[in-house]
């Protein structure tokens, strides 16, 4: 069983999963050194697939490096690129070398990334990937073959909490909750209400207590690098007042350090949700000082207490 | 294309922008086509919605998915049943069935036709 769904199904926590920077070669060396800090402190990593529409080295070849890195990979698989052949190749691909978790997605359109000119595929949609890989799960392929033996997967997905329709996100979730997501990684959220209700609706209904809600929390270094947030990734909205907040105070990368710090606190503080996700733009040294300002300890301590000091969110 | 396809598309297109995906879900999806969504998308919105409701790919019109959601719940006339199916996973698109007419595979229940492993509707 993997180590998130380990977490995930104790109820132990919080969970801190987080992305692997994109990596472009040098070797397995170099990636190693690249990883080193996200892989202290978070209990799985996310190996992107081609994030923000940019080609980078595979998600499938990042995850079974993580593997070889002695860390847990997250594969992350988007709609954009890939068929539902190719799709369902990768996932199990990645589980002939021990990927387990899955992380599915729609993706980003080709237009946000630098060669918007490709074909974009979007065979299947979001909702319809979890699905697709719950069947890989429980032994057949989605055209029904057998897949002996049945690939041990522990699936995910994302929603975007602060993106319209805000009343509506809920519902999304559910829907691929039903088609056999068990933890939600949510996208990066300068709205605190807006998380906040999307936490609180999936919570009324129950779901909280089997599906693992983690809020991405991101570190940036600037108010420029939250404008060029605001302005570039889309469904991503940043507030005037957020930004003007950082770019006022005297000593903008650490007013930007607060307030990745006030959101994870703020996050892991709602009922339902079980960790966080952390996206780390700063590659300074802030994320570990994160954790360690949150009250975690890095990975192997905690997992070395977990038998004596399990400690519920 | 058969006749039927014809006078279905020559309906379809002015009112509903209907792209002949052959398997038609307009009652499904508040009476807005998803194949009108640049990434064709069939279960709801990306996570790429701009916060004034516009597209992620073409900003110029509003996201497909947030009129699909509003107008499953305000059109009038639209049957109670129809309005709960907007939440139901739709499957993957046929890509055979492209160019077709759905009315035609409706009656043959062609366009219910699902890979063996598929687990939704």
């Amino acid at each position: 069983m993997s180590r998130l769904r380990e977490l995930a199904e104790s109820g132990r926590g919080p969970i801190v999963t987080a992305e692997a920077p994109p990596f472009d070669g040098g070797g397995l060396g170099a990636f190693a050194e690249k990883i080193d800090e996200v892989a202290r402190w978070a209990d799985a990593i996310n190996a992107t697939d081609n994030t923000a529409a940019h080609a980078h080295a595979s998600n499938v070849a990042v995850a079974i490096a993580l593997l070889r890195c002695g860390a847990e990979p997250i594969i992350q698989l988007v709609c954009r690129d890939k068929n539902r052949l190719a799709l369902q190749a990768d996932i199990v691909g990645a589980a002939l070398h021990g990927v387990e978790n899955l992380c599915c997605l729609t993706g980003d359109d080709v237009t946000s990334g630098d060669e918007p000119e490709a074909r974009r595929v979007f065979d299947l949609d979001g909702p319809q990937l979890v699905s697709v890989a719950s069947t890989l799960a429980s032994g057949r392929y989605l055209s029904g073959r057998p897949l002996e033996p049945a690939p041990r997967l522990f699936i995910g997905a994302v929603e975007n909490p602060a993106a319209p329709p805000f009343d509506y996100r809920p519902s999304r979730a559910r829907k691929k909750i039903e088609a056999g997501a068990r933890f939600l990684q949510l996208q990066i959220c300068y709205h605190p209400d807006r998380l906040e209700g999307f936490v609180a609706a999936l919570r009324a209904e129950g779901v909280t207590e089997t599906v693992s809600l983690l809020p991405t929390i991101l570190l940036a270094r600037s108010a420029r690098s939250l404008e060029f947030v605001n302005g570039t990734i889309a469904g991503i909205s940043v507030p005037t007042e957020t930004i003007d907040r950082v770019r006022r105070a005297p000593d903008e990368a650490g007013a930007a350090y607060e307030l990745a710090l006030e959101q994870a606190r703020f996050a892991l503080a709602l009922p339902g949700v079980r960790g966080i996700h952390l996206a780390d733009f700063r590659r300074d040294g802030s994320l570990a000082r994160l954790c360690a300002d949150l009250g975690l300890a890095p990975r192997s301590e905690r997992e070395a207490h977990a038998d004596r000091s399990p400690v519920t969110v | 294309v058969s006749v039927v396809a014809r006078v279905e598309h020559a309906l379809k297109k002015p009112l509903f922008g209907c792209a002949m995906c052959g398997q038609c879900v307009l009652h499904d999806t508040g009476m807005t086509c998803p194949m009108t969504c640049p990434k064709t998308l069939r279960n709801g919105p990306c996570g790429g919605v701009r916060e004034d409701g516009t597209c992620e790919v073409r900003p110029e019109m509003e996201c497909v998915w947030l009129k699909a959601e509003r107008r499953s719940r305000t059109l009038p006339l639209l049957p109670g049943a129809w309005r709960e199916h907007f939440h139901e996973l739709r499957p993957p698109v046929d890509n055979r069935l492209e160019g077709t007419s759905s009315w035609v595979n409706l009656l043959t229940h062609r366009d219910r036709a699902r890979p063996a492993g598929w687990n939704g509707g």
